[in-house]
């Protein structure tokens, strides 16, 4: 079994963000790490291929050099191989990656495509449903179970106000949610075999594209910072009488009660 | 020169500070509270590989070098210092001296179980009367038959009763002195090998610590490790490895001491602004921080040499006294950034304080590692 995982490398959860003079997003000396909800479709694709007792688990990104950061700690999990495709210093939106991702996919062998339903940098969800479109094969998002046999893909996923239980043939495009597994740790011996791992890397000409064929549809204006939270309020005085004079500022002033 | 970490030695350092940061920190407290380890930590570490992490491949190790190591047992230090005790004591005092003296029937019965943490590993040198001293070890080990008789005790034994297996230096001829010592390995369970007072200890509280009692205790002929009349030179060789152990102990204490006080001092204000804004309390931090960097380039050489196959007696003493004080340094400034809170246990850096100070007194007092330092100066 062939399975495919799209990941995507983030800022760590803890970075600080800020801007820079441009008004843009400063990447400099911020910690990536491979975005979470990828971790989980990745651990899910190692558990897939266990389970089967055979398969190849198959990373891809579209990222910088430092992508292969994301990629090799996918390896050291336990993934087979990576794919990187460096575009260069260009703009992308989620139009632009699914293109670039949906186009390299084309050329491989695959029976499941697996990734994370969002990012938690961006968290547009749209990347894995449009690589599914792209591919003309069925898209099932934020799965928290899964199970594959004969050719079909029966997966659970969160709806509102409950859960659905999915059946698609397969190839398909399955979008993993929290809860979907806990991921495992690189091993030692993973990290050192990690290194030995085919790590192919592509530019946009390799994959066949040109610049033109993946300017970004949607170009972002500006960006802003939100609110640093105001500090907290503390009520002084006698418990019964604080208890009242909180009462009456939920009801009056933050109108919550 | 290159200062530079390979793609591997980074990889092992985010992977076990994850892990660390994770499953071990929430743990670290109340497993210190309660004098007692939890054992599943151990088993999530073997599965990791974190249980024979310089041993080769072959013997279910991982195949990392001896900076790999080192990075490892400082970042579970970091958060958990009785953690960092616990993987050093059993890596560098157990598998090592197996490793490096055994015989291919020993590696494959006692190395392979010990380096994919099935079993868990101790040394066994320190008498009552022989620490520093340790060539005047008094546990005796007679040949009778195919069988050595061990006799004696030992104390402070780092994973006493929770290790599975055990190197022990005995005299096995009192006339020649250390000259006429020898390692065994001995088995848990072993009829007349039990286990006598449970240290109460002042930090890496965690972490077991025993007395060994051997009575009329049989050990089998083909477990005494290395030649007989070398115990004493073993011991001192795997201490020389140890130190890069506790030297990255050390280190990882005092990082992680530095880490709590710099998060706090940014956020407790006194006088209507962060305490990070006063220059008194940056100087410390900027103190705290630079003799963090120095102890890491000494603990990071001395590992380096070693794998290097280069001496590194000398580098590895230095980095174990210069890391050691470090730490109680660093633990004591961490606890004085706290104020009042840092001296009660609701703050980690309480904690820290306490396990800094071990570091300074086992595997050789800073005192032994001047005199190591100083003889290899003088030689």
């Amino acid at each position: 079994m062939k399975i495919l995982v799209c990941l995507k490398q983030t800022f760590d959860t803890e970075a600080k963000i800020v801007l820079d003079e441009n008004g843009k997003i400063e990447r400099q000396g911020v910690s990536l790490i491979m975005n979470p909800y990828d971790e989980f479709a990745v651990e899910e694709a190692l558990r897939l291929k266990e389970n089967q007792g055979e398969g190849e688990v198959t990373v891809i990104s579209v990222g910088g050099q430092q992508t292969q950061d994301a990629l090799r700690q996918a390896l050291a999990m336990g993934a087979d191989k990576a794919v990187l495709v460096d575009p260069g210093d260009v703009e992308l939106d989620e139009y632009s990656t699914a293109t670039i991702l949906a186009k390299v996919i084309s050329g491989m062998e695959y029976d499941i495509i697996l990734g994370g339903f969002r990012a938690i940098d961006d968290g547009s969800a749209q990347v894995a449903g449009r690589v599914a479109e792209i591919l003309n094969i069925p898209v099932v998002n934020m799965i928290t179970k899964l199970e594959v046999a004969d050719g079909k893909a029966v997966a659970t996923r969160e709806i509102e106000g409950g859960s659905e239980v999915v059946e698609v043939p397969l190839p398909a495009v399955l979008t993993a949610q929290k809860g979907l597994n806990e991921p495992r740790y690189p091993s030692m011996k993973g990290i050192m075999k990690a290194k030995k791992k085919p790590m192919q890397k592509m530019t946009l000409a390799d994959v066949g594209l040109e610049e033109g064929q993946i300017a970004p549809k949607v170009k972002a204006i500006s960006f802003s910072l939100p609110e640093p939270r105001k500090a907290g309020k503390i009520i002084p005085g006698e418990p019964a009488e604080a208890a009242r004079e909180l009462a009456r500022l939920l009801r009056e002033e933050a109108k919550v009660v | 020169m290159e200062f530079k970490l390979s793609e591997e030695q980074e990889m092992i350092r985010k992977t076990v500070r994850d892990f660390a940061e994770s499953e071990v920190a929430p743990k670290a407290g109340p497993m210190d509270e309660a004098e007692e380890y939890d054992y599943t930590l151990w088993d999530k570490m073997a599965e990791m590989g974190l249980t024979g992490i310089p041993f080769p491949e072959e013997y279910e190790g991982a195949g990392m070098d001896n900076v790999c190591y080192a990075i490892a047992v400082e970042e579970l230090s970091r958060v958990c210092a009785s953690t960092g005790v616990l993987i050093s004591a059993h890596t560098s005092l157990c598998a090592w001296p197996i490793y490096a003296f055994g015989t291919e029937e020993q590696k494959q019965k006692y190395l392979v179980p010990l380096a994919s943490g099935k079993k868990i590993g101790a040394l066994g040198l320190t008498e009552p009367s022989a620490g520093s001293d340790a060539g005047s070890v008094k546990t005796s080990a007679v040949l009778d038959g195919d069988e050595y008789v061990l006799n004696g005790s030992k104390i402070f034994i780092t994973n006493g009763e929770k290790a599975d297996i055990y190197v022990i230096i005995a005299s096995t001829d009192k006339t020649k002195g250390h000259r006429g010592t020898a390692a065994f390995i001995v088995e848990k369970g072993t009829p007349g090998f039990t286990f006598g007072k449970k240290e109460h200890k002042m930090g890496i509280r965690a972490s077991s610590t025993y007395e060994l009692v051997f009575e009329n205790c049989r050990v089998p002929r083909e477990n005494l490790l290395g030649e007989d009349g070398k115990g004493f030179k073993i011991a001192l060789m795997t201490l020389d490895g140890g130190r890069i152990g506790i030297a990255a102990q050390a280190l990882g204490i005092a990082q992680g001491a530095f880490d709590e006080a710099l998060k706090y001092s940014k956020v407790r204000e006194q006088f209507g602004k962060p305490i990070s804004s006063f220059q008194g309390l940056q100087w410390m931090l900027a103190d705290m921080a630079t003799r963090i960097e120095a102890a890491r380039l000494l603990v990071y050489k001395a590992a380096y040499l070693k794998d290097q196959g280069e001496p590194y007696s000398k580098e590895s003493a230095m980095a174990k006294l210069f890391a050691s004080e470090c730490a109680m340094w660093v633990t004591t400034k961490a606890v004085q950034i706290f104020g009042g809170y840092g001296y009660t246990r609701e703050y980690p850096v309480e904690r820290m304080m306490r396990d800094a100070k071990i570091t300074e007194i086992y595997e050789g007092t800073s005192e032994v590692q001047r005199i190591v330092i100083a003889a290899n100066l003088l030689k």
